[in-house]
């Protein structure tokens, strides 16, 4: 099975993506900053991260990078989360090695389909 | 697939309000300079947004994009702190809350205030010298309705180091297959010789035909990831469908360098042959950032919200576990128990002993835990003191500074959201009545600032809430002249300073010269005695002249159990709450009085108590029928006293309230009822109703006499 990991420090906003995964047939595993994303993307295996941009301790650019740093995500995608659809923000998660982003607010059936286009 | 999300707005909701918090702890303690604070706020706020985007509460993130974009200024620096740039941030906070109260009752918001923050927030941002509300305002409409099939052709090369950001082609091509029906051609003319090769590069190259009745947009998007690290062409062919042959093509070309449209005449249906003829088609520059957008599909979720707030708990998961833990335990002894019982003889008794024991522990200590989950730390209801002292403060002019105490003490939700009003009301009042203006107290040697210190403690079976503050405290005399003046006390009666005291939380006193813009708006401080007194608590205030007041209020932990005093009365057991009971006593004859209207009172020290037998009230079969050494027990509510006449005092116990409402109807005299140990069901008295009820049947019956009425039968059945 498709195994995400789904990194935002909103209880909401991580509730909602999980399940809206789930809904589509997705395994999730959650975290609620980068630190905790990082730690458990340390643990196991996944096919794909979906991550927020804004959250304590460590934000999503860093964990971006970080990821990157780690031999078994060297190719996995990893998508982020933003509100914002600035292409500043698009430049700066693409230099940390971001696949992709998504803009919130989300739809549930658009983020199904979008993350199709990587797993 | 419809996915329904109206499921989490509860949780998002909760989730607001718990940022709004915290957005206004942080911005009264924020500082210059101070990067982390000013961060979780934005985070705070940026959190809110996102989830009211994706729900479609459009006012809510309409708004907080606006406190957002200021805050994001300040966190990159480009614009300072300012205390007047905090206040407006303030009152965005009140409009947020307003926003997403409104939401939570499913009202449409339309305060003043928030118009008029938004006006303030606008002018403040325009006021900085970076125009940061860079929105992409003009998001034109594409109209377009492509009735017609068209053919697409895709030319998609990648660079080589495309797959190092995670990017597979291949999910790309499946993309497109969902949008209609593809082919794809793999060029591997770049593939280098196997010795040269990096296995971590990609070295092909594609050609895609797709045929979709769809939008170039649609198009774009599959690629919007990979387009700054590919070639990407996209040109188009339209095949008019056979019904529409006169149409002209509706594509509008908003941008003709994008989209080829080469001349319709080639129409027919066998794409493979299009395709290659097209491959000729001229050289089109490679897609550029759009300039159109295509309204979003209006994703708004329109649910029919649940109306009936449920309400619910974050529960810290050391007291989940701890339940679990019990579980065990309890599951544990039952089947030690049961497999006692499979063949019992006598000498076991001991272990059966020894069994109940321990049932008795689990259930005792399932039954803290489980009132552990209703238990929050009154820091939920404190912490929206230090903003309303701040308004205060600035309201008033009077330099306060607030000292919360005890903060980790633990209180039982219902009772908390209770609270939370009457404690408004009496930090209000220690504000305006209680601290004095900053010259008073100069002149009287105190310090420019007043405090005022919340504290939270327990104390036996019940919490105490004291309000305390240096101010000029309560002027006896005052309080006492007023009272007489109101005519709630006779002049010549003389009283206690705790009396006099609370002779300020009866119904029409106020000692304020003038009604105040803060406390005084017609809700009283009896309004705050009768609330606390409808929670089983109570409020008791001390004060010295000169040196200050503290209002300490009394609540029971919880409203779910109570500590109750059985008794009996024939063959009913009744409960009386433990704290109403002033004391219980053996009446003495000498001490009995009667009174007119069949009245006996009873000389308890200083005062007359009337006597209330409760087998006459409820019409029951009693023992004791004669008042003279009959069992009295002296309970008390708003302070007046009354000796229920029973026939026995059995044990003190807690008892599980369950509500009678629910379970039957309202009786009166009876607050609820509980299930004994042996499985009878006993009646808790409801004392004030009780009090109510004598006092209503003395006053029946005192008419009855003075209308020369000869009835002689008991007014009271």
């Amino acid at each position: 099975m498709t195994k995400i990991l789904v990194v935002d420090d909103s209880n909401s906003i991580r509730d909602m993506v999980c399940f809206t995964l789930k809904s589509a047939g997705y395994d999730t595993v959650e975290a609620n900053d980068g630190q905790q994303g990082l730690n458990k993307a340390k643990m196991g295996s996944f096919d794909l991260v979906i991550s927020d941009v804004n959250m304590p301790n460590m934000d999503g650019i860093t964990l971006c990078s970080e990821l990157r740093k780690l031999p078994s995500f060297k190719f996995t995608p990893i998508l982020m989360l933003t509100t914002e659809s600035s292409g500043d923000m698009k430049q700066r998660g693409k230099a940390a090695g971001a696949t992709g982003w998504l803009v919130k607010p989300f739809n549930p059936e658009k983020l199904i389909a979008t993350i199709k286009r990587v797993v | 697939m419809s996915i329904d999300l109206s499921q989490f707005i509860p949780s998002f909701l909760e989730e607001s309000f718990e940022g709004l918090e915290l957005m206004e702890s942080s911005l009264l303690s924020l500082e210059q300079g101070d990067t982390e604070t000013i961060n979780s706020i934005f985070r705070a706020a940026h959190s809110i947004k996102g989830g009211a985007g994706t729900f479609g509460f459009d006012a809510v993130t309409e708004f907080t994009h606006l406190v957002e974009t200021l805050l994001d200024e300040m966190r990159d620096g480009r614009r300072d702190i300012a205390q007047g740039d905090i206040e407006i941030l303030l009152d965005s906070v009140d409009c947020m809350r307003l926003l997403v109260m409104s939401i939570k009752e499913d009202t449409t918001c339309e305060d003043e205030k928030i118009i008029e923050v938004t006006a303030q927030l606008e002018a403040t941002l325009k006021g900085s010298d970076i125009s940061s509300i860079a929105e992409t305002s003009n998001i034109q409409v594409n109209n377009e309705t492509a009735s017609d099939q068209t053919t697409w052709l895709i030319e998609f090369i990648p660079e080589h180091h495309l797959v190092k950001t995670g990017n597979d082609p291949q999910f790309l091509f499946n993309a497109l297959a969902d949008l209609g029906e593809v082919s794809i051609e793999a060029n591997s003319s770049e593939l280098p010789a196997l010795n040269d090769m990096d296995p971590e590069e990609l070295y092909l190259s594609w050609s895609i035909t797709l045929v979709a009745d769809i939008d170039i947009e649609e198009i774009k998007e599959v690629f919007e990831w990979v387009e700054d690290e590919c070639q990407l062409t996209i040109t188009k062919k339209q095949i008019p469908s056979s019904q529409d042959n006169n149409n002209t093509p509706q594509v509008k070309t908003d941008n003709p360098l994008l989209i080829n449209e080469p001349s319709t005449a080639e129409s027919t249906n066998n794409k493979q042959n299009n395709v290659q003829a097209d491959e000729s088609a001229p050289p089109i520059a490679k897609t550029t950032e759009p300039e159109l957008k295509v309204k979003p599909a209006a994703a708004t979720v329109k649910t029919t919200k649940p109306k009936a707030d449920v309400g619910s708990i974050r529960v810290g998961v050391d007291k989940v576990d701890s339940l679990i833990n019990l579980m065990g335990e309890l599951v544990i002894t039952q089947s030690m128990l049961s497999e006692l019982g499979n063949d019992f003889d006598l000498s076991k008794v001991e272990r059966l002993n020894r069994g109940l024991e321990q049932l008795l522990q689990n259930t005792k200590e399932l039954q803290e835990s489980v009132m552990r989950i209703r238990m929050l730390p009154i820091s939920f209801a404190f912490n929206r003191f230090p903003r309303l002292i701040h308004d205060l403060s600035k309201k008033t002019g009077k330099q306060i500074e607030l000292i919360l105490k005890g903060e980790q003490t633990e209180l039982d939700k219902t009772v908390m959201e209770q609270i939370g009003d009457p404690l408004v009301h009496l930090v209000r009042n220690a504000v305006d009545h209680g601290i004095e203006s900053t010259d008073v107290r100069l002149a009287n040697g105190k310090p420019e600032q007043g405090t005022i210190i919340l504290n939270a403690y327990h104390q036996g079976g019940s919490i105490v809430i004291e309000i305390s503050d240096d101010g000029g405290g309560i002027n006896r005399e005052a309080v006492f002249n007023k009272a007489i003046e109101k005519g709630i006390v006779d002049g010549n009666t003389s009283l206690t300073d705790s009396q006099v005291f609370d002779l300020i939380l009866e119904p029409g006193f106020s000692t304020a010269k003038e009604l105040s813009d803060i406390s005084g708006r017609g809700v009283g401080m009896d309004v705050v005695k009768k609330n606390i007194q409808s929670l089983g608590g109570r409020i008791q205030i001390e004060s010295t002249e000169g040196k200050g007041s503290t209002f300490k209020v009394h609540l029971p932990l919880t409203l779910a159990i109570l500590d109750g005093q059985l008794v009996r009365v024939g063959s009913e057991i009744y409960i009386i709450p433990l704290i109403t009971i002033v004391e219980s006593l053996q009446a003495q004859s000498e001490l009995i009085n009667r009174v007119s209207g069949d009245m006996v009172v009873y000389r308890l020290r200083e005062d007359n108590v009337p006597v209330l037998p409760i087998y006459q009230l409820f019409n029951l079969e009693a023992e004791t029928k004669e008042v003279e050494g009959s069992l009295l027990v002296v309970v008390e509510a708003e302070d007046q006293k009354i000796g229920l006449m029973v026939d026995d005092l059995l044990a003190q116990q807690q008892v599980v309230i369950k509500s009678l409402n629910e379970n039957y109807q309202q009786v009166e005299g009876i607050s609820g009822a509980t299930i004994l140990g042996d499985g009878s069901v006993a009646m808790i008295l409801d004392i004030p109703g009780i009090i109510q009820m004598a006092q209503n049947n003395a006053l029946k019956s005192f008419n009855h006499k003075t209308d020369k009425l000869t009835y002689s039968e008991e007014v009271t059945h």
